[in-house]
């Protein structure tokens, strides 16, 4: 437990420093008050907004965990935000429950279908994650495109719309949905084997074979999940705008998650995962957004902060990072790698590079003597 | 009983047929593509009067010649075991100084190479963080997707005109071929960029290297290569070929944009994978990107020609055509190289 803690301190100091600087700005930041019988607050704006990004990022977490990645959520968002909303728009009563039930549970569906789709590509046909996605992410915009005609959908359904705007006793159905999966996945892969599993083929796919476990039924049931993740997502975004933009719905949302997967301490060599990085991951990333907003950070320099961030979270996570911060006249960087050293550390940790020895992992945590 | 002369010259020629035949099973992944790009120009030719014009031809690598250059600088990186992001990023940060500098009232001569200087410093910056922080390039090029994006939108949120006779002038000039066909200047530096590639990888100590690395890294270490220089230099190499892509795109389209190039280093990776290189690195060659790109082109030239067909249909087929390639390399690629 405490290992996980000292993992999470990173991120944690990190979300600490950003919350800090805008209570610095913004006097009254982390006020929460009742209006109308729901929640407000900038706190409770994060996780409402944040909602879409933590579900993906949660599907994205079991499947970095298998050494695997998904770049195709975006695209699975757009067709499940237009299939939700063109089944909406053409049904006769766009206002019942039943039609948003059923236009719910076709995207959801389709989403499971997609991600099933990915998971038969990398899981049976063994093709490489990061290609095999690519696929889907090319093709799934056409595809949404497709579905809506070009055109942005718009629907004025108020179930639907619910979906985003409504409360439960106060809080927010977006919030409600976000902790609802977070329990489900946690009482899935912490309170079953199926997390420990996981782990163990992502670590070592060859050791977890040998030790009797189905890797492909696994492979695949985890895609499907964060295919079912963005599906949800999208139906929320979609819920958020009533709209479906086939073009734009969950654009670069794919790189978001991954990076929020990231900065949770999950690594993308597989093996390890943390749900409770991965929701930190998402809050972080999306208070970042809101912070550039509070902060009055020029909308022109956001991307330039966003990445500066980025960067100091990941350098922050390096070992040898933090080796030179804290001993500048310690040790020069070499200009090439010695055969002994440091050097072996990061060579073997490629994100794209499936082949690798699942022995590096434990190495990577250690300050490099 | 067989003149002593003759073994030593029996043995040469078989191990001779022997790497004969293994490099065709190498060659197999491009001229596949090859095939394809064939194929798909035959159809569109028997579909549409008009389309085996050898100026069609030659439009394809007119208006795809900064695709061609970012999708070259990519396959330094994949064929290194690497992936390289903030192409697009970068093209459209170069192509926003060009026309930056310039409303500035700076010299192009000055300008080019400012532009040229920003990729190399981009690139060998994202190098260094992934080389000696060991973060993944998937993270610390998503970084620099980011950062340049970021430089665009601080120089300008509005698109910025080129007015300058010397772009104008490279822009327009045609280099005439025979048969009353012409090349942009655009295309001939995108053929000369991938030709020196192909030059780099294939008959020097860096580009050999390169391959080394991307087959195995730790093997290349042990060997005593120098990963580092190699790892920060497919890096930089990419970052220059993106820049550079993105003087071309001011060639083309005469204007610097924050919004230019979005989505573009995708169209590279899916071009460099099309062309039959490996993503797990070791195995490729830049021919088979220049034909990746020129498959993607060739599919739009298509839409273009049917008229009817939507924009949309460009991704479906584009994610379908993939597919197939990646399936083709499953079953014909060496398998040691999968």
């Amino acid at each position: 437990m405490s290992a996980q803690m000292r993992r999470l301190m990173w991120p944690l100091l990190v979300l600490a420093g950003l919350l800090a600087a805008n209570l610095a700005v913004t006097p009254g930041f982390f006020e929460i008050s009742v209006k109308d019988g729901r929640l407000y607050g900038s706190l409770v704006d994060i996780l409402h907004f944040g909602t879409p990004l933590l579900l993906i990022s949660l599907g994205m977490t079991l499947v970095i965990a298998l050494r695997g990645i998904d770049l195709s959520v975006g695209a699975v968002v757009a067709v499940s935000a237009a299939l939700a909303c063109e089944m909406i728009a053409a049904a006769d009563h766009p206002g019942s429950p039943a039609t948003v039930a059923a236009a719910v549970a076709t995207a959801l569906g389709a989403s499971a279908l997609l991600g099933l789709w990915n998971g038969f590509l990398v899981a049976v046909l063994r093709i490489q994650p990061i290609v095999a996605t690519l696929i889907l992410m090319i093709a799934g915009r056409g595809v949404a495109q497709l579905i809506t005609g070009g055109q942005i959908t718009t629907v004025r359904s108020e179930p639907y719309r619910r979906i985003a705007a409504g409360d439960v006793a106060a809080v927010p159905v977006t919030l409600v949905v976000a902790a609802a999966t977070v329990l489900l996945m946690w009482l899935l892969v912490r309170r079953t084997a199926l997390g420990l599993l996981i782990e163990a083929i992502g670590g070592n796919a060859e050791a977890g074979r040998l030790a009797g476990i189905r890797a492909t039924g696994m492979t695949v049931a985890a895609y499907t999940f964060c295919g079912v993740c963005a599906g949800l997502a999208g139906v929320v975004i979609s819920a958020n705008t009533g709209s479906a933009d086939g073009n734009n719905a969950g654009l670069w949302i794919e790189l978001d998650a991954i990076l929020a997967v990231v900065i949770g301490g999950t690594l993308l060599s597989g093996g390890r995962f943390s749900i409770a990085g991965t929701v930190l991951g998402a809050v972080i990333v999306q208070s970042l957004s809101t912070t550039v907003y509070t902060m009055g950070v020029p909308p022109e320099s956001a991307l330039v902060f966003k990445a500066v961030v980025v960067f100091l979270v990941c350098l922050l996570q390096s070992p040898r990072f933090r080796a030179q911060v804290a001993a500048p006249f310690g040790r020069g960087r070499p200009p090439r790698p010695a055969p002994t050293g440091p050097g072996l550390a990061p060579s073997e940790e490629d994100a794209v590079r499936p082949t690798a020895t699942g022995a590096d992992e434990p190495g990577r945590q250690e300050v490099p003597r | 009983m067989t003149p002593p002369s003759t073994l030593p010259g029996l043995s040469v020629a078989l191990s001779r047929t022997r790497e004969l035949a293994e490099r065709r099973r190498r060659f197999i992944p491009v001229s596949m593509a090859g095939l394809v790009l064939v194929l798909l120009f035959a159809a569109g030719s028997a579909r549409y009067t008009g389309f085996l014009e050898p100026q069609v031809a030659l439009n394809l690598l007119v208006n795809n010649a900064f695709l061609i250059v970012l999708a070259v600088g990519v396959t330094f990186v994949i064929l290194a075991g690497g992936i390289d992001l903030s192409t697009g990023s970068v093209l459209a940060l170069s192509a926003m100084i060009c026309a930056w500098l310039l409303r500035e009232g700076w010299p192009p001569v000055l300008v080019i190479p400012a532009a040229l200087l920003s990729g190399v410093v981009l690139g060998a910056a994202q190098g260094c963080i992934i080389h000696f922080y060991g973060v993944q390039p998937f993270i610390a090029t998503l970084g620099g997707m980011f950062f340049a994006r970021g430089l665009c939108y601080l120089i300008s949120t509005e698109s910025i005109p080129i007015t300058d006779p010397l772009f104008g002038a490279l822009a327009q000039t045609r280099i005439p071929l025979p048969g009353g066909t012409s090349l942009s200047v655009g295309a001939v530096v995108a053929l000369a960029v991938a030709g020196a590639a192909a030059y780099v990888l294939h008959r020097t100590r860096f580009g050999r290297s390169v391959y080394a690395v991307g087959g195995s890294e730790s093997s290349a270490m042990l060997m005593g290569l120098a990963v580092g220089r190699v790892k920060v230099g497919v890096y930089t190499v990419s970052g220059f070929c993106a820049a550079l892509g993105g003087v071309l795109y001011t060639f083309y389209i005469a204007s610097g944009n924050s919004l230019h190039g979005l989505g573009m280093e995708l169209d590279a990776i899916a071009a460099v994978v099309i062309g039959g290189t490996l993503l797990t690195g070791g195995f490729g060659y830049v021919l088979g990107s220049v034909v990746g790109v020129l498959t993607l082109g060739t599919i739009q030239t298509i839409l273009v020609f049917e008229g009817t067909l939507s924009s949309w249909w460009t991704k479906i087929v584009a994610g379908a055509l993939l597919l197939v390639f990646i399936l083709l390399q499953r079953a014909l690629a060496p398998r040691s190289a999968r």
